[in-house]
């Protein structure tokens, strides 16, 4: 394995550009621009999970007095959706609801009190139809149809067989075969939704300001819905406080703002309540995994057959590719020669599900991973050993057209089996307490985008000028990840300057260049190459411009330090800004771009669905987690976590640190407490209180463990850091519990009440096998 | 009905006429324009809007503003002093204890509250303290690293 070249900047550990900001309490978020000339807007919401609009009257609301504008299904005929082939939602319902919550119509007034007494007044006849919350009964015969177009409600069904199956299952020593329940899960980012939309009605120009986190696809939809040219569109993203995937589409609050801010004429600010960003959802599905494997008598994966089910909820969104990405990245972790995938995305009366960290993944590997463990277990090995057996190899390509060109699963696995003393202390623990492991895998970015067109995937633009300063221009959006953090420390490397005379300007399309936005991972590999090449350009220049006054050759001047010199050569000097105004001379104000895109053989298979799941580059990780689990109870408490994860490169090591350590407790989350409820799709989760995420006192030591493998195509050899450690989390956790009290437990989240039931359970089954014995 | 308070934040005295129903949170950020405290919930769930009332941690979301007449009042913006960062403002910052940032003036100042009563806090006392101040970034550990680097600085 290469070692990769740690710069100066690169490599470092380095605070983020924009966390001062954070610190001090000058950032400025969607919700903190509220301003005096700002009307108050308001969602009408549906009360029944689902039903036929016979009638939207506001009349009433529209004669009180402090209420300027009022919209509704009929303000917007156009459907939105983040898949151009599937945009099925309208930013207010218009002859259906699907789910409870959904909006139906929209009020902006001079307060909010007015607003919300305006909503009283909205008079609403709808004819209730059948509901379903559940994929059985939904798919159920004589089902009411939640869209007229998908026979048995089902969304997407998806059907693939890589290599043979049927051979690999008769060869096999051991087959088994188990079902998995994993919970709805929410993102829960700490910022509720807002959006504060202006509308110049002089100019027919709209300004929207939105917690997106990608911009360039709201521009798209408020365009679409809005029946606008999008050049009379203007989307800022300002300080935005986290995303985790429900913030990739574009959302209904934002074109329900754009659309009241027209109709009033003016400024429109939408502040949602927590219950009202819960109820926007795009969470994780629930899901059901049916996952068959089989293994020879040493451990090899011979063939894996794998059935998922989701509860989509009313309407589309990034459905088809969730499930899509359920099957696609069965593979690309182990040596998987036989895969049978069978997903069905399913239409449910619930809140939209769509993308969440581990988008597609996490639930289809959580399965993978305990069974394995089982599996490993009557077979009479190791955990570690099986995973060792199944290892892939770099380069290669999977059963599936999928491109593995680094992999350094190998040592994240000797990483956290010596940190965690596995070999010594497993079956050694004390009564209760147990260690379990698993790996997991994620892409670093989608190597082709939902909305192709043909662009490189990302364009840095940067600009020196005349005081010396380095901006660059990116339209990548920091939703606290580092981002633009991540592009100024290219920006410093290659130019070999102070990481302080780079400043960031991100997310104005009105100024930066179009970006696909913060999704899959993809930010740091495709905006970090295009930083890289456009610091190249300009370094070209800046070289160029000191070789004129040295007297040298381009290709001998180097700059450290921003001290520009000739490479091996004892000749005098010049500092950067003297090589900068040389450069300006020549030229004037210097603009360059960099670009990336994906190369051909990133993106995947021509199998129906074969996009998904490629990617340059998959960040790989292994991790231990040792619980305490209390018989009388149910109650498991995780006593320590060993997490490694293969980014390729660190190109920000405490970035780096603290996305590994928080997609470990994210994972955590979704394994022992988090879970959304519906009671007649009434979220009764939809508030801190009943939305259970751990807190800083259920928290454990998480020990992070950085494998740098060194990708040929990454930046500086990195890869994606932010996802891949959450879906081994879940069923290390689950293994950890199997070790602990001899448990096999089917189920997310692992709340006391589900564990105390699955113990009991066990201990009656257990005692009826002694009867039957004796 | 409106009542008139006068209270001191971050150090300035402010006499007000606010309605008896005004939440501090919406005092702060909407009367005097102090958008640091940040509303995460619907109601004393988050703790992102923690702020210090007479130097004890409270959350502004479910504090009536009315409640403050003669109070002293401390915000993330009174914090760095001539634009120099507090060592626990230092801290978050250089160990990342803030991502997305938007927890984070709630958290340092609950966090200020502690370390100004316990200066030297262990790991179980400052998980206690931060109890109540979620955060979805972090996994909480580099927070618990920001307050310990913090409180040995300013030993």
């Amino acid at each position: 394995m290469n070692t990769p070249i740690k710069g100066k900047v690169a490599g470092q550990y380095v605070p983020l550009v924009d966390g001062i900001e954070k610190v001090t309490g000058r950032a400025i978020y969607t919700a903190d621009m509220e301003s005096e000339d700002c009307l108050i807007g308001r969602i009408l919401r549906s009360p029944v999970s689902h039903g036929r609009i016979i009638s939207v009257d506001t009349s009433k609301a529209e004669a009180l007095p402090g209420v300027v504008a009022v919209v509704t299904g009929d303000d917007s005929d156009k459907t939105y959706g983040v898949i151009p082939i599937a945009m099925n939602e309208y930013p207010m319902a218009r002859d259906k609801v699907r789910y409870r919550g959904e909006p139906i119509a929209a009020v902006c007034a001079i307060d909010a009190a007015t607003a919300a007494a305006a909503l009283e007044l909205i008079e609403v006849e709808i004819e209730e139809l059948p509901a379903y919350y559940r994929p059985a009964d939904s798919r159920a015969e004589g089902a009411e149809l939640l869209h007229d177009n998908k026979p048995n409600n089902i969304e997407r069904e998806v059907s693939n067989e890589f290599g043979d199956v049927a051979a690999g299952f008769a060869n096999s020593a051991l087959i088994r075969e188990a079902v998995f329940d994993c919970a709805e899960v929410n993102h829960a980012q700490m910022e509720p939704h807002a959006a504060l939309a202006e509308y110049d009605v002089e100019r027919d120009r709209l300004t929207l300001h939105s917690v997106t986190q990608v911009p360039f696809y709201v521009h798209l939809m408020l365009a679409r819905c809005l029946d606008m040219d999008t050049s009379r569109i203007r989307v800022i993203k300002p300080f935005v406080g986290g995303g985790f995937g429900a913030r990739t589409e574009a959302l209904n609050f934002e074109m329900i703002t754009a659309l009241l801010a027209r109709k009033c004429g003016g400024k429109v600010m939408m502040r949602m309540s927590r219950e009202e960003t819960f109820i926007t959802h795009r969470g994780r599905p629930d899901t059901e995994v049916r996952l068959k494997i089989g293994l020879s008598e040493t451990g090899k994966i011979l063939a894996v057959d794998c059935e998922a089910v989701m509860a989509g909820g009313g309407y589309a969104g990034y459905g088809l590719v969730t499930i899509l990405y359920a099957g696609a990245l069965l593979q690309g972790i182990y040596d998987t020669p036989a895969v049978k995938y069978h997903g069905y995305r399913v239409y449910t009366n619930t809140p939209p599900c769509g993308a969440m960290r581990g988008h597609g993944t996490v639930d289809v590997r959580h399965a993978f991973e305990c069974l394995l463990d089982r599996m490993a277990r009557e077979l009479g090995l190791d955990p570690f050993a099986v995973r060792r057996a199944n290892l892939l190899y770099a380069p290669m390509r999977t059963a599936n057209e999928l491109m593995v060109n680094s992999y350094g699963l190998a040592e994240c696995l000797d990483e956290v089996e010596k940190a965690s003393g596995w070999k010594q202390r497993l079956g050694k623990l004390p009564p209760g307490r147990g260690i379990g492991m698993a790996c997991s895998h994620y892409v670093s970015g989608a190597a082709k985008p939902v909305h192709w067109t043909g662009e490189p995937h990302a364009v840095v633009a940067m600009k020196l000028d005349f005081d010396g300063s380095v901006t660059v221009l990116t339209g990548a959006s920091d939703i606290g990840q580092g981002s633009s953090t991540i592009v100024a420390m290219a920006a410093a490397e290659i130019l070999g300057i102070d990481i302080g005379r780079v400043r960031v300007v991100a997310n104005d399309s009105a100024i930066t260049p179009k970006d696909n936005g913060s999704y899959s991972s993809r930010v740091t590999f495709m905006v970090g190459n295009a930083a890289i090449e456009a610091a190249k350009e300009l370094s070209r220049k800046l070289r160029e411009a000191a070789a004129q006054k040295l007297d040298a050759d381009p290709a001998d001047i180097e700059c450290e330090g921003e001290v520009f010199s000739v490479r091996g050569s004892q000749q005098s000097s010049l500092n950067f800004q003297e090589v900068a105004f040389a450069a300006l001379a020549l030229e004037g104000t210097i603009n360059v771009k960099g670009t990336f895109r994906t190369p051909p053989e990133a993106q995947g298979g021509k199998h129906r669905g074969g996009a998904v799941g490629s990617t340059m580059g998959f960040s790989y990780a292994a991790q231990v987690v040792e619980v305490d689990v209390d018989l009388d109870t149910g109650r498991i408490k995780v006593e320590k976590v060993w997490a490694a994860l293969d980014c390729g490169f660190a190109i920000n090591r405490l970035a780096v640190e603290g996305q590994i350590e928080g997609s470990v407790w994210m994972g955590m989350g979704q394994a022992m407490s988090e879970e959304t409820r519906y009671q007649d799709g009434l979220p009764v989760h939809a508030n801190f209180l009943d939305y259970r995420m751990p807190t800083i006192v259920d928290t454990p030591d998480i020990e992070v463990f950085i494998v740098e493998s060194n990708d040929p195509l990454g930046p500086f050899g990195a890869k994606e850091a932010g996802e891949g450690a959450l879906s081994g989390f879940p069923p290390a956790v689950v293994n950890a519990v199997a070790n602990a009290i001899g448990l096999d437990v089917d189920f997310l989240p692992l709340t006391p009440d589900r564990v105390m039931d699955a113990l009991i359970k066990a201990r009656r089954e257990a005692k009826k096998k002694k009867k039957v014995s004796a | 009905m409106k009542r008139m308070i006068s209270l001191t934040i971050n150090g300035k005295r402010y006499d007000d006429a606010i309605a008896d129903n005004l939440l501090l949170i919406d005092y702060l950020r909407d009367v005097r324009k102090l958008t640091g405290a940040k509303r995460g919930c619907d109601g004393g769930e988050c703790g992102a809007c923690s702020v210090l009332v007479d130097k004890k941690p409270h959350l502004s979301c479910i504090t009536l503003a009315a409640m403050c007449d003669g109070a002293e009042i401390e915000t993330i913006e009174g914090q760095a002093k001539q634009g120099k960062l507090t060592p626990l403002q230092r801290s978050f910052h250089e160990n990342l204890g803030a991502q997305c940032g938007y927890c984070t003036p709630g958290m340092i100042m609950t966090a200020e509250a502690l370390l100004r009563e316990n200066p030297d806090p262990d790991e179980d006392q400052i998980k206690a303290a931060l109890g109540g101040n979620l955060c979805r970034c972090t996994g909480f550990i580099k927070i618990v690293k920001s307050v310990q680097v913090a409180a040995k600085e300013m030993q």
